[in-house]
Formats: structure tokens, sequence, C-alpha cells
């Protein structure tokens, strides 16, 4: 196992290392540069922006300098937003993301994986169509319309919910909803699709012909496997619910890395685009390798591999 | 007092494509420690037989249309689920064709093997684990007391097969129900298994009911034998009676396909032609249209009378093929004939 | 009352051996059967003529601006209302959906074209080198495309045909995997000997038998790619990156409902409502097809 963990984090290093290096090219590619915006760029930026590489420098010089302070944490300065480093922007707004993140996907999981088992287990059946009816609906409904309905619905018109800023644990409520409510009907589907197969599968027939109870094959039987679709999407739900905070995080005004990307994309904000990209692409890995683990303990089989 | 006692056991499965009788009628008795051989092709009727007996049909398409299976002064066919949980791996055990796909991958098989005990029994988990060992120890499987905490895929499919033996016989059932067994298994495994069965049914006094296409198999393990075909029962009897005195035509031909018994360097015989669609009704025997006798008339009417060839051996009697002839007469002819063919053609 | 699967009456399923066209008929009966899938397409075929066809018939153009009316509800002379700028809403929901339905196809058949080349190739050559492409398709799997998108995006402007290519390059993940299952299956010689056993011809093998294997399941995820692409096309929308003014597609339209919608709710409502049943309509219409290919469908 250790031997495992030891080569996935490898594997890691070097999809993140690639990920640096398209996003530094996309960056280098985009045409123009932070000086050539019509914005006067305060002297102080330029001044760290040299230090840091300097734009004038040949690319693979600056790929390389940057990398290196990349790794040793020194990830630059903000292009725009002056005397402020991007590590600085990431430690303030890492937080707020962090915990809109956890708050939606652990949303996402309590709805949708016992809807799923529900659905699964009364297959056919109204508890089975209302449940994938509404989970349907939640992936057809995109978070930059569910988010904005939300908040004219519970925030405008019933005035139960707060619909900007970041004040306190009430302000969580109708973002996480938006972003857990969309994920959670994919781990519905998931589930109920993972159950559904273990429900059909022969060793279900033998445990029924020991006269084990219907309640026993669903909990000992049947979850270990069933789940397995639903852990494996938490890599993409995670990465899913990354982009989607850009535009929940919009809506919402919520101060989280979500909207500064969009904002440092837009404005041409160069190393906190690397910064944060990197940093996106780096939970994504540990969330997977985490996956990983996970799913080799679930299934035997695997552990053999 | 029989054990099992089943009488006009009927189940149809509600297809979109028609209702298909998968059993259409089947009766058989059996005593407490004696052996059923339940013979025929696939598509039969007699593995759906079985399931039946276990209510282990899926009830949207199935249905257990009518019919009794009297088993220890119950009848197995209208328990409450309450009451069929209680009987099932407890009084009645089976297992399955495919031990590839019948045992759960995900958990061990200590777990697999206790659960039956703790679902019957008051007993602790250590006593259940002695136990298991132990079961394991009968079947044959080498270093049990460690072996016992491995997972499916790291048995193969015989030593799996064997494991759900001890998975059946742990509760010391009254009756086992061995839906073809061997079939999925290796040739030089499927004796051994046999043997096992045989030994543990020795041991226990279990009565077995023995589902298998292979009428070999029959032979040598069987007391009585029940001939299926089209969902229906062809012929019924003990097994010296099947095998030196087969009345029914199926019967016969089904003899002639035991490789063993047929000369070595001849082309294999098979019984031309594929088994009855049994969505549609069936008139008369529904051998009738693969018969090799020759044939006077088209069946009509729902089935044959079962008539009685002798004390215990019936069998479903068609009037409309004369089978008076033994069947090397009429499968010659018939070679003859094909031969007159091919020089006619010539 | 208690239940378990048994293989219901085999003799059944060898007829299916017996003729190969027979899947496709079978998988249109099914399909038929489907109510909410067939309730699907009819909605589906309404939404797109809608929105091909409607321009021809309405009266309105949608960039025509009214700036003295500004934003009005539903009426007589509006059935969907106006927009801020007095530009027919319902014109302007039609034109939206063909940009976004435009999208959602081509960008498919981009998603298509690279997965089906990446699979086939993978699944052709087998080994090492497949177990290594598809190790990398693992890899990309999880990262964050739709950053990856939006750096392109910002990157090399914002024209469409960048659009189509670089949430084509997304979505072509999943057709991979599955038309390299497809052409494993092909490779299995074994099932190609046993059918010329059986008497038939090469040709009508791979006809008859091989080639309804792989389209299927293409076919279903392609239905499926369709709503993802335009989810996405409607995100890069709604953060300004997609398709630009004065076009719009019914991201852009939702993106301007949304930020009006306490005063206008019809500017969110009507766009997202469209848009909201296609992908509906379209993943009842996949999920439908692939339970009606697939013989083994857990339904029923």
């Amino acid at each position: 196992m250790l031997k495992f963990v030891a080569m996935r984090l490898l594997q890691g290093a070097f999809v993140l290392l690639g990920i640096y290096a398209v996003t530094f090219l996309l960056v280098a590619a985009t045409p123009g540069s932070p000086f050539s915006s019509e914005r006067a760029i305060a002297p102080e930026i330029l001044a760290q922006i040299e230090a840091f590489y300097g734009y004038d420098r040949p690319l693979g010089e600056r790929f390389l300098t940057s990398l290196g302070n990349f790794v040793q944490g020194d990830f630059g300065p903000s292009a725009v937003y002056a005397n402020r480093t991007v590590t600085q922007i990431i430690a303030e707004s890492f937080p707020v993301s962090l915990k809109l993140g956890s708050i939606s996907l652990l949303l996402a999981l309590l709805l949708g994986v016992p809807a799923g088992i529900l659905a699964a287990v009364k297959r056919n059946t109204w508890l089975d169509y209302v449940p994938m009816s509404v989970s349907m609906a939640g992936i057809c409904l995109p978070t930059f319309v569910m988010g904005p309905l939300l908040a004219l619905v519970f925030g405008l018109i019933l005035q139960w919910l707060p619909v900007a800023g970041w004040y306190g644990p009430e302000f969580m409520i109708l973002p996480a909803t938006t972003l857990g409510l969309y994920y959670g009907a994919y781990f519905a589907r998931l589930t109920r699709g993972g159950m559904l197969e273990m429900l059909n599968q022969d060793w279900v027939r033998t445990a029924r012909a020991k006269g084990v109870a219907e309640s026993t094959i669903i909990w000992k039987h049947c979850l270990k496997g069933g789940l397995i679709p639903a852990i494996t999407f938490l890599g993409p739900a995670l990465a899913g619910i990354i982009s989607g905070s850009f535009v929940v995080e919009t809506i919402f005004q919520i101060p989280g890395l979500g909207q500064w990307f969009v904002r440092a994309a837009l404005n041409r904000d160069d190393f906190l685009v690397l910064g944060l990209t990197v940093l996106f692409a780096a939970m994504i890995v540990v969330m997977n390798l985490l996956v990983d683990i996970v799913q080799v303990a679930l299934n035997p089989r695997l552990k053999y591999d | 007092m029989p054990l099992l006692e089943v009488d006009d056991l009927t189940t149809y499965f509600h297809t979109r494509d028609g209702v298909v009788r998968a059993v259409d009628g089947v009766s058989f008795s059996l005593e407490n420690g004696e052996t059923l051989g339940i013979v025929g092709e696939s598509g039969s009727g007699k593995s759906v037989t079985c399931y039946s007996l276990m209510r282990l049909i899926p009830e949207p398409p199935g249905r257990i249309e009518r019919g009794t299976a009297m088993f220890d002064g119950q009848d197995l066919l209208r328990m409450s689920p309450r009451e069929l949980r209680r009987v099932r791996g407890c009084k009645i055990s089976m297992i399955f064709q495919d031990p590839m796909t019948s045992i759960n991958p995900y958990l061990r098989i200590s777990t697999q093997l206790i659960e039956a005990l703790q679902t019957h029994r008051d007993i602790d988990k250590k006593a259940a684990l002695h136990k298991a060992i132990e079961a394991l120890e009968e079947v044959g499987i080498p270093g049990a007391s460690s072996r016992v905490f491995s997972y499916p895929h790291e048995f193969s499919g015989g030593m799996r097969q064997r494991v759900m033996i001890a998975m059946a016989l742990i509760t010391e059932p009254d009756l086992l129900i061995a839906d073809e067994p061997t079939t999925a298994l290796d040739v030089t495994v499927q004796a051994l298994i046999m043997d096992i069965i045989k030994q543990r049914q020795n041991d226990l006094g279990t009565a077995v009911i023995l589902v298998t296409h292979d009428l070999g198999l029959v032979a040598g393990s069987c007391d009585k034998v029940l001939v299926m075909y089209g969902g229906r029962e062809m012929e019924s009897g003990s097994v010296e009676q099947i095998f030196h005195n087969p009345r029914h035509p199926y019967t016969r031909a089904l003899q002639k396909t035991i490789p063993s018994l047929q000369e070595k360097g001849q082309e294999l015989f098979t019984i031309p032609g594929l088994p009855p669609d049994v969505s549609k009704p069936i008139h008369g025997c529904a051998f009738h249209p693969r018969c090799p006798y020759p044939k006077i008339g088209q069946p009509e009417g729902d089935r044959p009378p079962l008539e009685e060839v002798e004390p215990g051996h019936c069998w479903s009697a068609c009037g409309y093929c004369d089978s008076s002839a033994p069947i090397e007469a009429v499968l010659a002819k018939a070679d003859v004939d094909a031969a007159e063919i091919v020089e006619g053609d010539a | 009352m208690t239940d378990a699967p048994v293989d219901a009456a085999p003799a059944i399923a060898e007829d299916a051996l017996v003729e190969g066209s027979s899947l496709w008929k079978d998988a249109w009966a099914r399909l038929k059967k489907n109510k909410v899938a067939v309730g699907s397409l009819f909605g589906f075929a309404f939404i797109f003529l809608f929105c091909f066809v409607g321009p021809f018939l309405s009266p309105y153009d949608a960039n025509v601006q009214d700036l003295f009316s500004g934003a009005e509800g539903p009426s007589a002379e509006h059935w969907f209302g106006t927009d801020t700028l007095g530009r027919d809403l319902m014109v302007r929901v039609m034109e939206g959906g063909r940009i976004s339905l435009l999208v959602g196809l081509v960008a498919t058949v981009v998603a298509l074209a690279i997965g089906v080349i990446y699979g086939a190739t993978a699944g052709y050559v087998g080994g090492k080198v497949d177990a290594s492409m598809m190790r990398f398709v693992d890899l990309l799997y999880a990262l964050p495309f739709t950053i990856f998108v939006i750096l392109l995006m910002v990157a090399f402007g914002r024209s469409l045909w960048l659009m189509f290519v670089a949430i084509g390059c997304v979505e072509w993940l999943s057709m991979a995997r599955i038309v390299r299952s497809g052409v494993l299956s092909l490779k299995k010689q074994e099932f190609v000997e046993a059918a010329v056993s059986l008497g038939y011809s090469r040709r009508r093998i791979i006809v008859r038998h091989l080639i309804p294997n792989v389209l299927g399941p293409v076919i279903v995820i392609a239905t499926l790619t369709v709503p993802a692409v335009m989810l996405l096309e409607a995100f890069l929308s709604f953060l300004g990156l997609g398709v630009q003014p004065p076009d719009a597609s019914w991201g852009v339209l939702i993106n301007e409902g949304q930020t009006n919608m306490e005063i206008y709710p019809w500017l969110l409502l009507f766009p997202a409502g469209f848009f909201a049943a296609t992908l509906f309509c379209l993943n009842f219409i996949g999920d439908g097809l692939r339970d009606a290919l697939d013989p083994k469908s857990a339904k029923d």
C-alpha cells in the first residue's frame, strides 16, 4: 500500500508539473501582457515582476525561474493588485473556498447517495421515479441558473436567506445548496446504477437462498460494490465544484478563490492564474489519490494489481 | 411421509413478448435422504422448477400460477416471506451453477460461511467461525483455518464450488438443491465435486435434488429421475427403471447422447432440432416435433396423460407416435433414409 | 414478495443469436415503449423547429432595439416580453437556441472525432500502448478542464470555432473509452469464429454483429455529450468568454437574465426554461437509447 501511495504521489507531481507547463504556455501565448493594458501599472508592481522573473527574458528562462520560485513557495506578485502577492491572496481566500467546497460536497453526498440507494431498492416505484426525475432536473439546471433561481425564491421573495456576502454561516446555505444539488444529482444516479448492478448479481440470489434478510443484503452485501461508481466520481465532482465555484462565488459575491480566478484570467493577472491553476490541480490530484485508496479498500480484487 | 411433495407446480413468466410457460404442471416427491435427478436440456424448465420451490423467481415477470409443494407439513409456495426465510438456508439449501459469480467478491469467505449460521441459529461469532473452518475441512479445502479469511477471487473455480457446498451444508439442512453444480467446472473437477456432495450427503442424511443436463451424471448419483422437456414431465421413475427400460422417446434419445455409451470412432449422436418455444402453447407432447419415431397425425389437446409403465415409473404417453420399436431401429432407419436421399441426388 | 433475478426461459435467448439484425429492431421496439424517451424525442423536435424555423415566422428581428420601450413583460405583441434594449425576447431565445444547439452538435462531432480515433487506436494496437493511452485518459479525467478552456478562450480570442474545438477537447474522454471497449470486443476472435462456424459470412458478421456492438454505445454517449457541451458553452458565455454580442446563445441570455432577475424575471425564465428543457429531453433520449440498445438493461 505504501508503495502504491508513493507511486501515485510521484505521478501527481509529474501531473502538476505538466499542468504548470501548459498553463504557463497558455498564459505566455496570450497576446499582450499586464503591461499592454491601458491601465497604468504602478511602478512597484513592475519592479516586483521584474524581480520575480522579468518579462523581457526568453521564455525558457522565465519558465525555469518561475518554476524554481514556485517550488519554494513563492508564487509571485499579483500583476494587478498592488502590494499583494499571490500567496497572500490565496491564503486569504482559500479557507473560504475550502468551506464552501467541502460543505457542497458533503451536501451532495448526503443528499445523493441515500436517494440513489432508495431508488435502486424501490426500483420502478414512485420512490424511484421521483428522486430520479428530481435529479435529472438537477443535472439540467446548471449552477448559473439554479443559483439565481434559488436566490430569487429564498432570498428576494421569501426573504429567508441572504444572497450576497460571506459574513456568517447562513451565507453559506444558498451557494452550497446550488453546488450541492447539482452534484448530488449525479451521485444519486451513479449510486442507483451501482446498487442496481449489485442487486442483479448472482451472489445476491445465493444470499437470498440462505435466508438472509433483504435489508442485510442491501447493507452488507451490496453497499460496498454499489458505492464504487459514486466514489469514483468524487474526483470529477471536486473538479466540477471548483469550476462551479467560479460561477457561484460570482453570483453570491463570495470572496473565494473562484472569483479571483475568473478576474485574474480576464485581467491578465498571470501569476495569480498560474498559482491558482496549480493549486486547483493539486487539490484534485490529492482527491484522486484518496479516492483510489478508498476504492482499493472497498474492492478486494484491486489489492492485487 | 415424503420429505417434499410437489404437485402440479406451474410457473409462467409474463413478458412483453408473451407468456413463457417455463414450468407447466410438474409433480414429484422426495423421501428423506433420497437423491432426485431432474434432467433436461437448457430451457426445459428444470432450474426454474427449483427456483420456484425456493421462491427465488423474480415476481414481476414471473409468477407461480398454481401447484403445491408440501415440505415438512407446510406449503412452500404459500408461505409468508418471513416463514420462507426461516426455511431457506436452514432446512433447504441451494447451490448454484456458476461458482465464479455466485459468491460475493466483496466479502470474505468467513463472513459468507457464518452468515447462514448467524441468521438461523443463536450462535456467537467465535463458535460460528469454528464451524466454518470445520465445514471447509469437510469439503476438502487444505489449510482451512487460514484460508477461511480469504476472498473468493483467491480460490479456483473448483474450490469455490466446494466453498458453496460448505456454505449450503453448514446448517445441516434436510434438503440440498444443486442446480447444475458441475456444469461450469473442468471435467476433472466434476467428479470430485460430485464425490463431495455424495459424501456429505451420507454424513448428514440430506436429501438432494440434482438438476443437470448430463444423464450420465444422474446414473452415477441419483435414486430417482425426472425427465423434463418444454417445461413438462416426460418420464419419471427410479434410476434402474429409467436406464434399463426407458419408455419415452425423449428419454431414449437422451440416453443415446451419452458419449461414454457410444461407439468409439463414430460421430457423436445429438438430437436434431431445438427446444420448443415455450411462449407459445404446446399441443400434445412437447417432444413431438423432434421425435424420431414415426408420427401418427398431429397432436391436439393440452397434454398427454401420464401412464404407468411399472410401479413407480410413469411416462407422458403421447398418442401421436408409434414408439413400440426400440430407438436403435428408428435411428438406423433414419440413417438409411438419409443415405438414400443422398444416393438419389447423385 | 421475494424476488431475485433468474434466467428466464433461455430457449428464447437462443433465437437472438439466429438473427443479428433483430438487435436494431429490438432496440427500436424497446425505445418506442419507453414513453419518457419518446416524449423527449417529440419535445426535442419541437424545440429544434422552434429555434431553426421560428425566426422565419416571427415578425421581429433579434437585433432591432427599441430603447424607448425598454424591458416589458410578456404581452400580446411580444409573447416572451422584451429585454432591456427593447429586443423581442422570443426571437432572441429562438436564435440563441440556434447557436447553443449548433455548438452542441459541432463540439460533439469534434469530441466524437477525437474520441473515436484515440479509442480505436488504443483498442486496436492493444498491449502496453493501449494501457498507457488509457492511463493518460484516466489522468485527464478528473483534471479541471474547464480552467484550461477558460485560459484558451482568453488566450486566443473568443471565436465560435475555437470554442467548438476547445469544448470538444474537454468532452472526448468518455467517447474514447467507449470506442476502445467496442474495438476490443471487435478483436475477440472467438466471437467471429463462432459466428463463422454457424455459417455466417464475415461481411454479415461485421455488419450485423460487430458494428452494432460499437455503434450503439457511441450513439448513446454522443447523445449524452450534446447536453454536456451545451452546458459548458453556457458556462463560458456566462463568464463572458463565449459567444459575443450581438450574437447570443442561451448562456448569454441567461447571464443577462440573471443580472436583472429581480425586476425582469422573464428575462431569466424563458431562456433558462428552454435550456433546461433541451437538456432534459436530450438526457432522457440518451438514457432511453442506452436502455434500448443494452439487452442486459437493469430495468424491467
